[in-house]
C-alpha cells in the first residue's frame, strides 16, 4: 500500500501545519465508556422528516421507529425477506382479488387496547382518506373504494374504504379493485401497520408518545433531539428485545456519530460516512456490517424529450451505459459499499424474489468501444453533449458524478462532452423531476418499500407509474406485468417480471448504476448486530455486553 | 519568510518619522504615498509574488504542461509519482496541474469581489458615517437587512437561476452578501476620522464635505477596511468553495482552489496532500495581498512617516 | 441619547417588515416543499394539492405573507413540517446558539485582542511574522478540517473532552466548538487590533502619558487599547451574525442543534415558516448588536455623541 503510506505521511505534515502533535494510526478507540448497566442499546438517529405515524412516514428514520413499536399483519424476515405472518394468522384468497385475513388470538397495544379486524381496518381507512393527509395513502390505493375517500381532486364521497369489512373481532375481507397475487406479500410495510383507537381519540397526545403493539415502548420522545425506548414486557411476538432498550440520539451529521462512535458515546451507527469508509477496517476492525440493502440508484433518461426519446437513441442510451465503469467507481469513490448493477432490481432480494444477474446482459458492462460504436450508430449525443444531473445536499452525489462523466468522456475520447449539473436542494430536484423539466439523464435512488420484485419494475417503469420519472412506456413490458400480477403462482409472477425487464435492457430508459449496501459500524459493547433488507439495524436481536 | 517593516517600533523608542523623503515638498496626500510605496521592500515582495500570480491565473499552462480535466479514477488519492510531484486527488486528476489552473477563477474571484464589496461598502459605508442622520439611518438599516440573509438561502435563490459558467455571477453574489461588513467598519472608523481636531478644524476653516472626506477622514479611516478586504479576500476565495459545495458555485469545467479545498476537506483523514496543495496556494495568495495592504496602509499613515 | 436609542428601536419595525418579506419572498423563490415530503416516490397528486392547500401554498404570494404575517402577530409562528412549533424550536435553538457565540466571542476579543496587541507593538518581530503564519493557515484550512482535526485529537485520540455536544449544551461542552467558531474571526480580530496598535502607538496622547511616566502596562491598556478598539468592537458586531446563523459548519461537527443547523434544515426542505421565524429574529439580534456597538462607540471615544 504506497499510496496509504503517503497519506499518512502527508497526514502528519498536515497535522504539524496545524500546529497539532502526534501522528500515528488513528486505531485506538477508547473502549470504556460501557452503557449504564441495564442493557441499553444508544444508536444515531436522524430528525425524522414527517410526524411518526405509521400511514405518514414514509422515510427511513421515522421507519425504525415504526419498526421497533409496531408489528403488522406480516414481517419480512431479516436475513431472507420472506414475508410471514405475524399478527395474521392466515390470509386467505382464492381468485387474488378477495382476501381473507384471519388474526391471532392475544395481540395487544402496549396501552392495553386488544388488536382487533377494526385496528387494522380503522388505520386503512384512516391511512387512505384525503383529509389526513397521509404520505403513503397510495399504498390503500388497490383496495376498492379507495377512489371515494381519495378522489384526484374535490372532497371525499365516504368516509370509509367498501373494499374493507369486519367479520369479527379477529376476521376481515379485502376486495381490491384489480386481481393482485402478491397483495399479502405487501403488507409488511409499515403503513399497514394496526392502530389503537388512542389514536383516533386523542391525535395530537398520540403523536407526542406514539403507542403501538411491538416489542418496544416509547419511553419519551424529544423532538429534534433524542428518543428513549424500552424492552416491553408483556410483548406477545416471537421476537421479543433482547436488551433492555434503545435510546435513540440525533445527529446533525454522520461523520458526527462515528466520531461518537469512535468515542465510546454510542454503540451503533447505521450509516457509516463515505469519506470514512476507508478507515473503518483501521477503526472498527470487524464491527463493520456492509450488505446488499433493497436499494438502487439509476440516471433516468427524459424519454420526454424528443433528443433522448426518439425511435434510435435506445442504442445511444446503451452506449453511455456501457461506458460507466461501475467496478472502478463503487471501488473508488464508494469503498464497496456500493455494488455494480447487473440488473434493475437488487440482489437482496435473492434469486427467488427474482433478482436477474444476466437482466441487463453487456449493456451494463465497461466497454469503452463497443459504448463509442453504439453512440455513433445511434446518431451520437444530442447536440454533441450530455448533462448529468443530481441533488448535491445529501450523500456523496457530487463525486460520484463528477466519476461517471470523466468515465464517460475518457471513454469516449471527445473532451469534455458529459458535464454535471449539481442542483442545490432535494426539493427542487424533486420537484423539476417532477414537472418533467430534465433535458439529460437524472438520478433515482429507489428503496423497495417490499421485497417483490414487483415493486422494483411497476411503480418505475409501467407505462404513467406514479414513480416513472421518464414517462418510459411499452406495450410489451406494460402486458408482461399486468399477466405477472394475475399469476396465482409466485414463481410464475416472478418469471414473467424477468421476462418483463429484459424488454428494460434492449430500451434503456434508465442506466442501472449501483446497488447501494447497508452499512453499519458498532462499539464492542453491543453483540448480534444485524441490518434487515431496508438497511434498518434489527433492534430487537441486539445484545448488550 | 522576513516580514521587516519600514522599521521595529517599540512605545518607548518611537521617535517619529525616519523614512520620510527630506525632499518633503508639498506634495499632493496620495502621490506622497506612492513615493512612500515604492521604496517599501514589502510592497516591492508583494508586488512580485501577485504579478506571479497573475501571470499563472493568465497563463497556466507556462509551469503546468497537463490537463486539469484529464483524470484517471484508478489513480484516486495516490500520493506523489514522477511527473506528478503533488499526487491525485479522489477524481485522479493531478493535484499539481489543478492547484496551477485553479488561479484563475480563484483568484478572479477573491481579488473582484474584495474590489468590489470593498469599493461598495467603503463609499456607502463611509457616506454613511460622516454625513450621519437619515442618510445613516437608511444605508445602516439596509445593510442589517442583507446581513440577515443566509448565505446558503441567498445562494441557492439567486445563483440556482443562472445558468452561466462564467465566475461573474458568484463574483457578484459575494460582492452583495460582503459590503455589508466593510461598510459597517467604514462607518466607524469615518466616525472616528471625523472627530479628529484636524478635521474639525477644516470644517472650521470652510472646507467642502468632498474636500474633508477625501483629504482628511478618508486618509486616516482607511486602514481597518484594508485590513478587512485583505482577509476577506481569503475567506471570499473559501466562500466559493461553500458554494459550489451546495451546488451553485462555480460549475465544471472551471477548476478553482475552493472546489479543490472543500473536495479535499472530505478526505482529510486519507488524502490530506488533496489539501495541502491549494490550501497553500491560498495562503500565499492572502498572504502576498495582506503585505500589499500593510504596505499601503503604512505609506497613507503620515505618522509612520 | 435616550431620543437616540428610541429612534433607533423604532427603525426596527420597518426592517423587521422588510427582511420578513424578503425571506419570505426567497423561501418561497426556492420553490415547491410538498414534492420532497414523499422522498424518492412520486407524490401523489391529490394527498399533495391538500397539503398545499393546508399550508396556503396554493395562494398567492403576497396573500401568504400576510396570512403568515397575521399568525405572527397572534404569536404563531407555524410549524416545521415535522409538525413541531416553531417557537418551540426557536425556545430550543436560541439559548444553545447565544452560549456558544458568547464561547466564540470571549475568545475572539481574549486571544484576538492579546495576540493583535503583542503584534502591534512588535511589528516586523518574530513574534509578528508567527501570528502572521497563523493567520493565513485559520483562513485558509476550512473550518471543517479544523473542527473535524481538533475534535478528533481532542475526543478521540487523547479522550479529553466529549467530541460531540449534548442536547443540554452546557459551556463547558462548548469551548472546543467556540475555538472552532472563532477561528476565522480571530484572524480578523488579530489583524484589526494589531493595525489599530501601530498606527496608535505613536500618537500624541500615548506619547503624553508616556513622557508622564506612566507605566507602561497602564498606557496601554487605559490609552491605547481602548482608542483601538472601535474597528474591533464594529467587527465583532458585524460578526454576530455569520456567527449565529453561519455555524453550520461547525454545529453539524460537533452535532449542536441551533440556529444555523435549523435555518440549513428548513431551507433544505423549503419550510418558510422555520427560515422566516430565525432569519427575523436573528435581524432583530443583530439591530440590538449594532445598537449596542454604537453607543460603545460614544464609551469608548469621549468625543462622539448622539443626539
Amino acid at each position: 500500500m504506497r499510496g496509504a503510506t503517503h497519506a499518512k505521511w502527508a497526514a502528519c505534515a498536515v497535522a504539524v501545519a496545524l500546529a497539532a502533535t502526534a501522528c500515528g494510526g488513528g486505531a485506538d478507540t477508547s473502549g470504556g465508556g460501557s452503557g449504564d448497566g441495564s442493557g441499553i442499546v444508544r444508536s444515531s438517529w436522524g430528525d425524522p422528516q414527517n410526524p411518526i405515524e405509521p400511514a405518514n412516514t414514509n422515510e427511513v428514520q421515522g421507519g425504525k421507529v415504526l419498526d421497533m413499536i409496531f408489528r403488522g399483519l406480516v414481517k419480512y424476515d431479516p436475513k431472507t425477506g420472506e414475508a410471514q405472518n405475524t399478527v395474521a394468522e392466515k390470509i386467505d384468497t382464492t381468485d387474488s382479488q378477495n382476501f381473507t385475513v384471519t388474526i391471532k388470538d392475544g395481540w395487544t397495544f402496549s396501552n392495553g387496547e386488544k388488536v382487533t379486524a377494526k385496528s387494522f381496518v380503522d388505520a386503512w381507512n384512516y391511512g387512505a382518506h384525503i383529509d389526513n393527509k397521509q404520505n403513503n395513502s397510495t399504498f390503500f390505493s388497490n383496495i376498492e373504494g379507495y377512489d371515494e375517500v381519495h378522489p384526484e381532486s374535490g372532497a371525499a364521497k365516504a368516509k370509509t374504504m367498501s373494499g374493507l369489512v369486519v367479520k369479527d373481532d379477529k376476521t376481515f375481507t379485502v376486495k381490491l379493485s384489480e386481481k393482485f397475487s402478491l397483495w399479502p406479500q405487501t403488507l409488511g410495510y409499515q403503513a399497514f401497520s394496526p392502530l389503537p383507537q388512542a389514536f383516533f381519540k386523542d391525535h395530537a397526545g398520540w403523536l407526542k408518545k406514539p403507542v403501538g403493539n411491538g416489542p418496544y415502548v416509547i419511553e419519551s420522545y424529544t423532538k429534534g433531539s433524542g428518543m428513549k425506548l424500552r424492552k416491553w414486557d408483556d410483548y406477545k411476538g416471537e421476537d421479543a428485545a433482547k436488551n433492555g432498550g434503545v435510546d435513540l440520539n440525533v445527529y446533525t451529521d454522520n461523520n458526527t456519530a462515528y466520531t461518537d462512535l469512535m468515542a465510546g458515546n454510542i454503540d451503533l451507527v447505521d450509516d457509516v460516512p463515505a469519506k470514512q469508509l476507508k478507515n473503518v477496517k483501521n477503526d472498527l476492525g470487524d464491527r463493520y456490517i456492509n450488505q446488499p440493502a433493497l436499494i438502487i440508484q439509476t440516471l433516468v433518461f427524459p424519454l420526454y424529450d424528443k433528443n433522448w426519446g426518439k425511435d434510435g437513441m435506445e442504442k445511444v442510451r446503451r452506449g453511455l451505459s456501457m461506458a460507466i465503469n461501475r467496478e472502478q467507481i463503487t471501488k473508488q469513490i464508494f469503498q464497496d459499499t456500493r455494488t455494480p448493477a447487473k440488473d434493475w432490481t437488487s440482489p437482496a432480494l435473492g434469486d427467488k424474489g427474482g433478482y436477474d444477474p444476466e437482466g441487463c446482459g453487456d449493456a451494463c458492462k465497461y466497454d469503452p468501444a463497443q459504448a463509442k460504436k453504439l453512440i455513433e450508430e445511434g446518431g451520437g449525443l444530442p447536440g454533441g453533449k450530455v448533462t448529468v444531473t443530481s441533488n448535491v445536499d445529501t450523500g456523496s452525489h457530487r463525486d460520484w458524478m463528477d466519476a461517471v462523466c470523466n468515465s464517460i468522456n475518457n471513454a469516449l475520447g471527445k473532451g469534455a462532452v458529459c458535464t454535471v449539473d449539481p442542483v442545490g436542494t432535494f426539493a427542487d430536484f424533486r420537484s423539476r423531476t417532477a414537472q418533467f423539466k430534465w433535458t439529460g439523464p437524472f438520478r433515482s435512488g429507489w428503496q423497495a418499500d417490499y421485497p417483490l420484485i414487483q415493486n422494483f419494475l411497476q411503480p418505475l417503469y409501467y407505462t404513467g407509474a406514479s414513480s416513472n420519472y421518464g414517462k418510459f412506456t411499452d406495450k410489451k413490458f406494460d402486458d408482461l406485468v399486468d399477466r405477472a400480477n394475475q399469476e396465482s403462482d409466485t414463481a410464475k409472477a416472478v418469471e414473467d417480471f424477468q421476462s418483463a425487464q429484459k424488454l428494460l435492457g434492449d430500451q434503456m430508459p434508465a442506466i442501472p448504476l449501483w446497488y447501494q449496501n447497508g452499512s453499519a459500524g458498532y462499539s464492542e459493547n453491543v453483540g448480534d448486530v444485524a441490518l434487515n433488507q431496508f438497511s434498518v439495524p434489527v433492534y430487537e436481536e441486539i445484545t448488550v455486553n | 519568510m522576513d516580514l521587516a517593516m519600514t522599521e521595529a517600533e517599540t512605545l518607548q523608542g518611537s521617535t517619529g518619522p525616519t523614512g520620510a523623503g527630506p525632499e518633503a515638498k508639498a506634495r499632493s496626500l496620495w502621490s506622497d504615498a506612492w513615493h512612500q510605496l515604492r521604496r517599501n521592500p514589502v510592497f516591492i515582495v508583494s508586488a512580485l509574488l501577485i504579478v506571479f500570480l497573475v501571470l499563472i491565473a493568465i497563463w497556466p499552462q507556462l509551469i503546468a504542461s497537463g490537463d486539469p480535466l484529464k483524470c484517471d479514477l484508478g489513480k484516486s488519492e495516490q500520493g506523489s509519482a514522477p511527473g506528478h510531484p503533488f499526487g491525485y486527488d479522489t477524481q485522479g486528476c493531478d493535484v499539481y496541474t489543478r492547484t496551477v489552473y485553479g488561479a484563475r477563477a480563484s483568484i478572479t474571484v477573491g481579488v473582484c469581489a474584495t474590489v468590489g464589496a470593498a469599493l461598495l461598502g467603503s463609499v456607502l459605508g463611509g457616506l454613511a458615517g460622516f454625513f450621519g442622520g437619515w442618510w445613516d439611518a437608511l444605508l445602516s438599516r439596509i445593510a442589517d437587512i442583507f446581513f440577515g440573509i443566509p448565505i446558503i438561502l441567498g445562494g441557492l435563490v439567486l445563483l440556482s437561476v443562472v445558468t452561466s459558467s462564467t465566475v461573474w455571477p458568484v463574483v457578484g453574489f459575494i460582492v452583495l452578501l460582503g459590503w455589508p461588513q466593510i461598510s459597517r467598519i467604514a462607518r466607524g472608523s469615518v466616525i472616528t476620522a471625523k472627530q479628529n481636531d484636524y478635521v474639525q478644524a477644516a470644517r472650521a476653516l470652510g472646507a467642502s464635505n468632498t474636500r474633508m472626506l477625501l483629504r482628511h477622514v478618508a486618509p486616516n479611516a482607511v486602514a481597518p477596511v484594508i485590513v478587512v478586504a485583505t482577509i476577506a479576500l481569503g475567506t471570499y476565495i473559501a466562500l466559493e468553495a461553500t458554494l459550489s459545495f451546495l451546488g451553485v458555485g462555480l460549475r465544471p469545467p472551471t477548476v478553482s482552489w475552493g472546489i479543490d479545498i472543500s473536495n479535499a476537506a472530505q478526505s482529510i483523514r486519507n488524502a490530506p496532500h488533496m489539501l495541502l496543495w491549494p490550501a497553500g496556494a491560498l495562503s500565499i495568495t492572502v498572504l502576498a495581498f495582506i503585505m500589499l495592504g500593510d504596505a499601503v496602509r503604512d505609506a497613507l499613515d503620515p505618522k509612520l512617516r | 441619547m435616550g431620543r437616540y436609542v428610541i429612534r433607533r428601536l423604532l427603525q426596527m419595525i420597518p426592517v423587521f417588515i422588510g427582511s420578513t418579506f424578503l425571506i419570505f419572498f426567497m423561501v418561497y423563490a426556492l420553490g415547491d416543499p410538498v414534492a420532497a415530503l414523499f422522498g424518492d416516490k412520486a407524490p401523489d397528486p391529490a394527498t399533495a394539492a391538500r397539503i398545499r392547500h393546508d399550508l396556503y401554498l396554493d395562494q398567492p404570494l403576497w396573500k401568504q405573507y400576510l396570512h403568515y404575517m397575521g399568525q405572527i402577530f397572534q404569536g404563531d409562528f407555524g410549524t416545521a413540517f415535522n409538525g413541531q412549533k416553531v417557537t418551540e424550536l426557536l425556545a430550543a435553538a436560541y439559548p444553545v446558539t447565544l452560549r456558544l457565540t458568547l464561547v466564540a466571542i470571549v475568545i475572539e476579543l481574549i486571544v484576538g485582542v492579546t495576540l493583535g496587541v503583542v503584534s502591534g507593538l512588535r511589528r516586523g518581530r518574530a513574534v509578528d511574522s508567527s501570528v502572521l503564519i497563523l493567520t493565513l493557515i485559520v483562513i485558509s484550512v476550512p473550518t471543517f478540517v479544523t473542527g473535524y482535526v481538533l475534535q478528533f485529537l481532542f475526543g478521540v485520540k487523547w479522550d479529553v473532552i466529549r467530541p460531540t455536544v449534548s442536547p443540554d449544551a452546557p459551556f463547558g461542552e462548548l469551548i472546543l466548538p467556540g475555538i472552532v467558531l472563532a477561528l476565522v474571526s480571530l484572524a480578523y480580530v488579530t489583524r484589526l487590533t494589531r493595525t489599530s496598535i501601530a498606527e496608535n502607538v505613536r500618537a500624541d496622547y500615548v506619547r503624553t502619558a508616556v513622557a508622564k511616566g506612566l507605566p507602561r502596562r497602564r498606557v496601554i491598556t487605559r490609552h491605547l487599547l481602548r482608542n483601538s478598539l472601535i474597528p474591533v468592537i464594529t467587527f465583532i458586531g458585524t460578526d454576530i451574525g455569520s456567527l449565529m446563523g453561519g455555524a453550520i459548519v461547525t454545529e453539524k461537527i460537533f452535532n449542536i442543534h441551533g440556529v444555523g443547523y435549523q435555518i440549513y434544515q428548513g431551507i433544505l426542505r423549503n419550510n418558510a415558516p422555520t427560515v422566516v421565524g430565525f432569519v427575523t429574529i436573528l435581524v432583530i439580534v443583530f439591530l440590538l448588536a449594532n445598537l449596542l456597538v454604537d453607543l460603545l462607540y460614544a464609551v469608548l471615544d469621549p468625543r462622539i455623541r448622539y443626539a
